[in-house]
């Protein structure tokens, strides 16, 4: 009975991993043939691809492990958004390309930092799935730092916008250090991460960023939370309607 | 905004080091991304996206330039000008011949006639620009993908489009095209672009029809071309016609998957290839007795079949996959010619696709409409990274302010 609590409580853990990922990967993938460049069309979808690729990895072990015989598109497909666990930076609008790269500006320091701590886990897989995924996020970290530098350190245009994105998202990255019950129940099992204790270089990387860029470290004036107890923006159930539509339509086929 | 027009477009004459079809490994194939349960990042091209805006050239693309950097079409002009078919222009066009007869490969540093030159410069840029605006009916099932594997499968293919048309504008630029002109030819309308994608997709099975038909049909068309002769145009032709073979397989087996589904899937998969069959044989051009530019073309070996040639081949091919999976051709006159040993089809309505080609395909407007928004939304960041650039350049020189 233990053992199988246990297991719901990774299955969690994993779910809400998933559907960051799986959100974040939506947004991203929105960019196809919306990019400024060619290449960074290319480089948009191969990171959108990335976060899908985790999705997948996240909720297949979240559904094996709570062995109730669902799979990785059950979950992704049949859940509606009060049941997503995702943190509500990830379902925001794609936005503009100074609202993308300060996103993931927030973002994939996070993760370089989240998926080194995820690499010491007890739980096998994902320990597994964060060895792959912090080679992913250093180099989605380089990409967005070197558009952090251009546009902080561009066009006086290009300094409001990323300033002004930046400040829209600030209230957002509280959430990814706030710690639930279930990550204190799994940190002290040796499986989760301490999100709160990534804080402080999390702090040194924004600032060394924005310094760098040229630009000023928004205030902590205002915040946003309760993506991980299914609370979420406006924008996630228009995500679902489109992500989900086939699935909905025609439940319990092939494709 | 002038200013850096005039500045971009000289900028990118020069082609980036990422658009070079030699380089190897820099992005995740769909073959990849469909194949593997962990997934793969693609370092390298994550690198080379965070120095993008940087106009250094890699050796490889300096190999591939050869002396392309030096030609200059107002020189050739000039020259057309001032010289008349002489002898010795003559002796040029024959030991040019004698070069693509004896089946050497044109180079971007060799004397080329000025028509090869254009006629390569239409094909090629053609070729990127379908590349790119067929990442519009593609990209239309990107977010509802039927499956986070077909979604990941979708997401690669597309990038693996996208990588290609940076190839083949690459290989436009070693004949001394801007790739800023050629973005300009195609919003124009100057250039075209595949008519097939001014047809919309409006099913799930559509993507399945684009993989399995269009793009078929476009290596049935472009196996030729990897024996092209042009050097740069054949040896990119390579490398794409391995990722559109399987960008061909994974279509066929989403349309396999449904035709074996339920009653509404068939249906889906059944109504896509109705409205993509015509269509997709239209791809290979006018018939060879109404094809203008064919001729030439062959004895340049730029093209080594004819039009008709290549639709026949791509029909035989394809509608023995059709009876597998169950589905219909919807061609009433469709029968095996055993004396030819090829399929006979009904006649192929040619006025659509004039019509489709003079604007008035579904989605004509529309592609264009899309590929110029996002152009102009990306105004300010190509600006944002050329005055950092500038910057950045001022500084090293130590003549910052």
């Amino acid at each position: 009975m233990a053992s199988s609590n246990h297991n719901l409580s990774i299955a969690q853990y994993a779910i809400g991993l998933g559907d960051d990922a799986l959100t974040l990967g939506h947004r991203l993938s929105e960019w196809c043939s919306h990019g400024p460049y060619l290449e960074e069309d290319i480089a948009l979808i191969n990171i959108s691809l990335d976060y899908i690729g985790r999705a997948r990895m996240f909720l297949d072990h979240a559904a094996t492990v709570e062995g109730e015989g669902r799979d990785e598109d059950q979950l992704a497909y049949f859940r509606d958004d009060r049941e997503f666990r995702n943190r509500l930076i990830f379902e925001l609008p794609r936005g503009d390309f100074a609202e993308t790269i300060a996103r993931q500006c927030i973002v994939d320091p996070f993760y370089v930092l989240f998926f080194e701590a995820l690499m010491q886990s007890k739980d096998p897989v994902l320990a597994g799935i964060a060895g792959k995924a912090i080679k992913e996020s250093r180099y989605h970290w380089k990409h967005t730092h070197s558009w952090m530098l251009r546009l902080g350190d561009g066009t006086a245009e290009s300094h409001q916008r990323i300033l002004t994105a930046l400040d829209e998202v600030w209230g957002y990255h509280f959430e990814l250090f706030e710690m639930t019950d279930l990550d204190r129940e799994l940190l002290d099992a040796g499986i989760a991460v301490d999100l709160a204790a990534l804080k402080p270089k999390w702090d040194s990387m924004i600032d060394e960023v924005l310094t760098a860029a040229t630009l000023t470290r928004p205030e902590d004036t205002w915040r946003q939370s309760g993506g991980r107890n299914g609370e979420h923006t406006e924008h996630l159930g228009h995500l679902l309607t489109e992500l989900q539509f086939i699935q909905r339509a025609h439940p319990g086929l092939q494709w | 905004m002038t200013h850096h027009e005039a500045s971009s477009s000289q900028r990118h004459y020069v082609p980036h080091p990422s658009r070079s079809p030699f380089t190897e490994g820099r992005r995740q194939s769909t073959q990849r991304a469909a194949k593997r349960t962990h997934h793969k990042p693609s370092p390298q091209l994550i690198q080379r996206m965070a120095q993008q805006p940087s106009p250094v050239l890699s050796l490889h693309t300096q190999n591939l330039m050869g002396h392309a950097l030096l030609w200059r079409p107002e020189i050739a002009l000039e020259q057309d000008m001032t010289q008349a078919i002489d002898e010795q222009t003559q002796a040029e066009l024959d030991a040019f011949q004698a070069r693509v007869d004896s089946e050497q490969k044109i180079e971007p540093k060799d004397w080329m006639p000025d028509a090869y030159r254009r006629t390569l410069i239409r094909q090629i840029s053609q070729h990127a620009h379908s590349e790119i605006i067929g990442m519009q009916p593609e990209g239309n099932w990107i977010t509802r993908a039927p499956s986070l594997r077909r979604k990941a499968v979708l997401l690669a293919k597309v990038q693996d489009e996208a990588g290609h048309g940076l190839y083949l504008y690459s290989a436009a630029e070693t004949l001394g095209e801007p790739r800023e002109k050629m973005n300009a030819d195609l919003q124009s309308g100057k250039a075209k672009y595949s008519s097939i994608f001014n047809y919309p997709s409006v099913s799930w099975a559509d993507i399945g029809a684009i993989g399995w038909l269009v793009d078929g049909a476009a290596i049935v068309n472009q196996v030729p071309l990897c024996r092209t002769s042009y050097g740069p145009y054949a040896r990119g032709m390579v490398r794409i016609c391995k990722e559109e073979s399987f960008h061909q397989r994974q279509g066929f087996e989403i349309m396999t998957v449904l035709a074996a589904g339920n009653e509404a899937q068939k249906q889906m998969a059944q109504d896509a290839l109705n409205r993509f069959w015509w269509p997709s044989l239209m791809m290979f051009g006018p018939p060879d007795d109404n094809s203008p530019n064919s001729a030439q073309s062959m004895a340049w070996k730029i093209k080594r079949y004819s039009n008709d040639e290549l639709r026949q081949k791509f029909i035989d091919q394809t509608i023995p996959q059709a009876e597998h999976i169950g589905l219909t051709i919807p061609d009433p006159d469709l029968k095996w010619n055993e004396e030819r040993g090829h399929y006979d089809i009904g006649e192929i309505q040619w006025d659509e696709f004039f019509n489709v080609i003079k604007g008035n395909g579904k989605c004509n407007r529309q592609r264009i409409a899309h590929h110029k928004a996002a152009h102009n939304e990306g105004a300010w960041v190509r600006e944002a990274a050329l005055a950092y650039d500038a910057k950045q350049r001022a500084k090293a020189s130590g003549q910052v302010a």
